[in-house]
């Protein structure tokens, strides 16, 4: 899931100060599972600002797209968002980019900082663990991915900087491949990694420019 | 620079695509191959090169010339290493990763050539939260492994990263660095193994000073007959002072010995005993079957170099 966390609350009081009907969107999806953006941290959002110095005169309503990045879920509320003076986000970065699409004249505020693809490893704590490269290749390194889980993203790792299975810029983070070294060895498919990953083409991660997908199936318009 | 430090000059216009790396010719003669550091300055000013270029001129095979080294922005490693060379100390540049593309990292290698640079070490490049833009974005778009094959690549088959073929492509004498201590050591000899199949043909070593520990390492670097297909340098790092020692041990990767920590506690001369230390290393490295020389790291000491080296009886 994609997971984020929310801007330090004085940043999102400096952005909301110039309005008085304000909107709360939660978003029901990762960032409701990530415990960042859904309808609780939402409220909670609301009683903050409600408190903050000199936001006593807000009128904050709070409601909640069940998914930002979809169309028809931001039109279900629609009154509401015309009616406020701006709209706070609390979805990731692609749900607060699509409300400020649908509603071009609105000011939308981002309330959370959008921070990757992970999965949830402990309560409250979640580690990255994708980054969205557009060619995957975890099938050669044991279902472990360097590009978003080496610090310098290589593939011939480890490089110079990994000691005692950690990585050098904080002795907090496991060494990709020293990982995957060990996933390897378990599985007995250590020559995998006497071959050398050729360079990558980038061209399928951002490097490309921004991406599309079209799924032909179910998608009727020619093009890319 | 005065006119009496200055060695025939290598410049780009005498320098012809014909001539070959001298660091390589002494390692295939057999030579025990002494090389140092040149640390570039952190500003413009070229007498900081030349004056450690000419210290060291005699002194060396070649000198390393590092690569915005631990991430700090320092004059450009090629700028510096053409600059050692015109003071008649051959270099070798050091590339890494980190800050360039395949596209800059192609350019900046013909552009080497041309300046008469013959020897490349390939790293991948200290991430730049040591530094000192830790706010910058990194690059690795190849690693270090890829990249001596890209500069292989370019000497035997004359083509680019993208497989095209150019003209007067680069033939650099290409090297890489390993570290022996690092663990596991099955997965250090597998990259060691990787990098020179991908092209290296000398390997620089991170510090030695666990000589026991090194010398096992050898032992299995013969029996897979690495030796044979590289030359090996040893990695000796000459400290001036008790914290200079346990600062370097700080570094991730290191491994010294308490004894070597002690001596330098209780020296009543600091910087007599870095020396004695690094002399009594060379000494049982030298002894070593299948090592080709050593590497002198005096960071911030390179005045000792010359010390190191006469008292070494190296460089006869």
């Amino acid at each position: 899931m994609i997971v984020a966390e929310r801007k330090p609350l004085n940043d999102i009081i400096q952005m909301v100060r110039p309005y008085k009907k304000l909107l709360i969107a939660a978003c029901g999806t990762c960032v409701t599972v990530c415990m960042a953006g859904g309808e609780k941290e939402a409220l909670e959002l609301s009683s903050l600002l409600g408190l903050a110095d000199g936001l006593e005169d807000k009128e904050i309503i709070v409601r909640t797209i069940q998914r930002q990045c979809d169309r028809e879920f931001i039109l279900e509320s629609d009154e509401d968002i015309r009616a406020a003076d701006a709209v706070i986000s609390m979805g990731c970065g692609a749900g607060v980019q699509f409300i400020a699409e649908l509603y071009p004249s609105k000011r939308i505020i981002p309330a959370l900082n959008t921070k990757f693809i992970g999965v949830n490893r402990d309560v409250g704590y979640w580690t990255e663990m994708c980054q969205g490269c557009g060619n995957c290749l975890l099938d050669r390194t044991a279902g472990i991915c360097p590009v978003s889980r080496c610090s310098k993203s290589i593939f011939n790792g480890p490089c110079g900087g990994s000691s005692g299975g950690r990585c050098e810029i904080d002795p907090d983070l496991e060494c990709a491949w020293q990982l995957i070294y060990e996933r390897l060895k378990v599985q007995d498919r250590l020559d995998t990694l006497t071959e050398t990953i050729p360079p990558r083409d980038w061209s399928s991660n951002r490097d490309g420019g921004p991406r599309r997908v079209r799924k032909s199936s179910v998608s009727p318009e020619v093009g890319k | 620079m005065t006119d009496n430090m200055k060695a025939s000059p290598v410049t780009h216009s005498d320098v012809s695509l014909e001539y070959t790396s001298g660091l390589e010719r002494e390692f295939g003669s057999g030579e025990f191959v002494v090389t140092a550091e040149i640390g570039p300055p952190r500003g413009a000013d070229a007498s900081h090169v030349e004056k450690t270029a000419c210290s060291l001129r005699g002194f060396v095979h070649a000198a390393n010339v590092t690569d915005n080294q631990t991430a700090i922005v320092r004059m450009s490693s090629i700028a510096a290493a053409y600059i050692g060379q015109t003071c008649g100390v051959e270099t070798i540049v050091q590339m890494t990763c980190r800050d360039r593309n395949r596209i800059a990292i192609q350019s900046d290698l013909l552009g080497a050539y041309a300046l008469g640079l013959r020897n490349l070490l390939c790293l991948s490049g200290d991430h730049q939260s040591f530094g000192d833009h830790p706010q910058s974005k990194n690059v690795f778009d190849i690693d270090s492994i890829q990249l001596i094959r890209l500069a292989a690549d370019m000497k035997n088959d004359g083509v680019f990263a993208n497989g095209k073929k150019g003209k007067n492509m680069p033939k650099f004498f290409i090297g890489a660095t390993i570290n022996p201590f690092a663990d596991p050591e099955e997965l250090q000899l597998i990259r060691l193994r990787k990098k020179i199949e991908a092209g290296a043909r000398f390997i620089q070593t991170q510090a030695v000073y666990d000589i026991d520990r090194f010398e096992k390492w050898m032992e299995k670097v013969r029996r897979l007959g690495i030796h044979k297909e590289a030359y090996i340098q040893a990695g000796i790092l000459v400290n001036k002072s008790l914290r200079s020692i346990e600062m370097t041990r700080k570094v991730s990767g290191m491994c010294i010995p308490d004894s070597l920590i002690e001596r330098m506690r209780k020296a009543e001369n600091a910087q007599e005993e870095g020396v004695a230390i690094a002399l009594e290393l060379i000494g049982r490295l030298r002894r070593i079957e299948g090592l080709s020389g050593i590497h002198i790291m005096a960071v911030g000491w390179e005045s000792i170099v010359p010390t190191i080296v006469r008292e070494a009886g190296l460089m006869q």
